[in-house]
């Protein structure tokens, strides 16, 4: 898993509440055997006519110029619905880093940090800070300080990320390594409950 | 102070608390399926690493099969790379398949039940959100992601905080015509979409303590879609009656000493919930969602809310985003409205008992000609039950055709979709932006009510036809 550390960066607003991961990559690209390739497919029709990669719908963010950044801001509610971490692998595959959002549905939110993709859970007056400035500005989201901050304005608010998690990110470990080296805790636990 | 179910549960699968971190939770069944596992068998092969124990897990295919001949090869490249990709890596690693042709085959939250792999006490995963179904028989089942698959394989074990806890009790009786289905579909118009997220939720009560296996496994099905963990349901009589006798539950001495300990799994008297909502059963009318989320249901003669009734302004502008999606419009009531398809399977409602319900509606009458269906047994076991009652000469007699098992329309991944702009009354659990196709409008419902459209082209209060 890749790092993460201090990300600087435009962002890409995207004020739709409830965002169902259904519509971040839908079904029918759940097919693959694999990782990649998935951004090119995210919000697939939302940004796209009739599925057609020749017709971008232009009120979609993803499709306006002016948008660009390695940070995702949405409403509430963001990765609700199915569990399929192809929604995960979608964002990483376009290139974000963060997901900005007042509310995550929590089986989202661990999907992202499997795969190295920051979820920053920030309070809605602070959403609505960020969806207000330009879209020139950037936001600067600090791991190690457990910050964002708007820097046009100054503004700044903490969150939460366990001390595991955290670790995890900084460093680009991954929770399967840390289970590997649990094996013999597991098996004394089986032993012990095993009936 | 008193434990819940889930505390006892929970606790007692904990190998690990780390500090300021997840807990090492072990795993004692996982199921897998065709489309969320194939990375994570690449994965551990990238790492070396043999599956840890080979033996909890069961596998089937069910999202990504066509439910018309399976017998012959599955058409779509990519579905049968996908299927075949499944049946190899399981040969491979020495993972029980149920797989296409299999007697066994069916949706993975149908299965587990009926063949009695789902026991009271055990912690279930499946890299598919609707695991919260196994919950309805005092287990903590749910969803997870492809990496945690990979640590299930690799480990037996996952690593999540301990969510908090809630318990949901809808006491008293249900109106005639009102069935599991409209009691979640009102929980979640009530709470939202969002309402238990970060939550496992107890679903008790009297009217709960009512229901068959198959109406509480539509309840805790759902829990997902109001944003919880999982759902869960203390076992009692009719969780052992529904058990005993089947494949693989404990038989003989196994099974007296099993039951015991299933009979230690309930919430005391004195224990602590983190929220507690109280439902009376007799507010709940049947029930019918109107927009792209579950949580935006009403009941079946209720009026769509008005756009002034949203105060922020995201509210407002997604509702109307819904609505536009939708071709809805606000403050609208929905019954006579007509619809062009039905669907009734999935996970939530695909077992013989959603099928004995839409039998006693049909039985002796015809479909609406304007009506078209797709009508799918949760697995081979419902499709021979089916059968062995008669059941398909009904639905037959109706001029309504039985498909064969499989997730279907649900999501979509086959080729049993919706066409864009139609609506379908679905008995399934999700009304996203084109799940059941692109464009498709989808309309959440119970077995009963999707029946009375069947019959009339248009979505009708089943308590007219009932009475």
């Amino acid at each position: 898993m890749q790092s993460l550390q201090k990300i600087k960066s435009r962002f890409i607003p995207l004020r739709i509440e409830n965002v169902d991961t259904d519509q971040i990559i839908p079904a029918r690209f759940l097919k693959a055997t694999t990782k990649d390739g998935f951004g090119k497919n995210l919000f697939r029709d939302w940004r796209y006519e009739n599925d057609n990669e020749a017709q971008p719908k232009a009120d979609f963010v993803l499709n306006q110029k002016q948008y660009a950044g390695e940070i995702l801001v949405a409403a509430k509610n963001f990765g609700c619905g199915s569990s399929r971490e192809h929604a995960a692998w979608s964002i990483q595959d376009y290139g974000f880093k963060v997901v900005v959002s007042s509310f995550f549905a929590d089986i989202f939110k661990n999907n992202a940090l499997n795969n190295g993709v920051l979820p920053v859970t920030v309070t809605d007056a602070f959403l609505q800070q960020i969806f207000a400035v330009g879209a020139n500005d950037t936001l600067t989201v600090d791991l190690e300080k457990q910050t964002i901050t708007i820097d046009a304005t100054g503004a700044t608010e903490k969150f939460d990320i366990n001390s595991y998690k955290k670790t995890c990110l900084l460093n680009g470990y991954d929770d399967i390594d840390y289970l590997l080296s649990m094996k013999t805790e597991i098996e004394a636990y089986e032993k012990e409950n095993q009936s | 102070m008193g434990k819940t179910i889930f505390d006892k549960i929970w606790d007692k699968h904990v190998v690990k608390i780390i500090e300021d971190g997840p807990s090492v939770v072990y795993i004692d069944k996982h199921l897998i399926h065709e489309v969320t596992s194939p990375q994570a068998f690449s994965g551990i092969e990238k790492r070396g690493v043999p599956l840890f124990r080979p033996a909890q897990i069961v596998a089937t295919a069910d999202h990504n099969v066509p439910t018309l001949h399976q017998e012959l090869p599955i058409k779509d490249a990519l579905s049968k790379f996908q299927v075949d990709t499944l049946i190899e890596n399981c040969k491979k690693h020495g993972v029980e398949l149920y797989g296409l042709g299999h007697q066994y085959q069916g949706i993975v939250h149908v299965i587990g039940p009926e063949l009695g792999i789902t026991q009271p006490g055990m912690t279930i995963v499946c890299g598919d959100s609707h695991t919260s179904t196994h919950g309805a028989f005092g287990a903590i089942a749910f969803g997870i992601g492809t990496s945690e698959v990979e640590m299930v394989f690799a480990a037996q074990c996952i690593m999540q905080s301990k969510p908090k806890v809630m318990r949901i009790n809808i006491d008293g009786a249900l109106k005639n015509g009102v069935v599991s289905k409209d009691i979640i579909l009102y929980i979640i118009a009530q709470i939202s979409a969002s309402g238990a997220t970060g939550y496992f939720v107890e679903y008790a009560g009297s009217a709960i303590r009512a229901l068959s296996m198959e109406a509480r496994m539509t309840i805790c099905n759902m829990s997902i879609e109001m944003g919880a963990r999982g759902g869960m349901i203390a076992p009692d009589q009719t969780t052992y009656d529904y058990m005993q006798g089947r494949m693989f539950a404990p038989k003989g001495a196994a099974w007296e000493e099993k039951l015991a300990a299933w009979k230690q799994l309930y919430t005391d008297a004195d224990a602590k919930f983190d929220m507690e909502i109280n439902i009376v059963a007799e507010d709940i009318d049947p029930m019918i969602t109107y927009g792209t989320n579950p949580g935006m249901g009403l009941s079946i003669q209720g009026k769509l809310p008005t756009i002034e009734s949203f105060g922020d302004v995201t509210e407002k502008q997604n509702y109307e985003k819904a609505l536009k999606y939708m071709g809805l419009t606000a403050g609208q009531t929905l019954v006579g409205m007509p619809v062009q398809n039905v669907f009734i399977g999935s996970c939530t409602n695909s077992r013989i008992e959603d099928f004995r319900l839409v039998a006693s509606i049909i039985k002796g009458k015809q479909k609406h000609p304007g009506i078209k269906t797709l009508i799918v047994p949760g697995s081979q076991e419902v499709a021979k039950q089916i059968k062995a009652e008669g059941l398909d000469k009904i639905f037959a007699a109706a001029g309504v055709e039985i498909r064969q098992a499989g997730c279907s329309a649900c999501l979509g991944m086959n080729e049993d979709k919706i066409p864009a702009g139609e609506y379908c009354i679905s008995t399934s659990n999700r009304n996203f932006e084109g799940r059941q196709g692109a464009g498709a409008r989808t309309l959440l419902a119970s077995p009963l009510t999707a029946a009375a459209a069947l019959l009339t082209g248009k979505i009708t209060d089943i308590r007219e036809i009932l009475n």
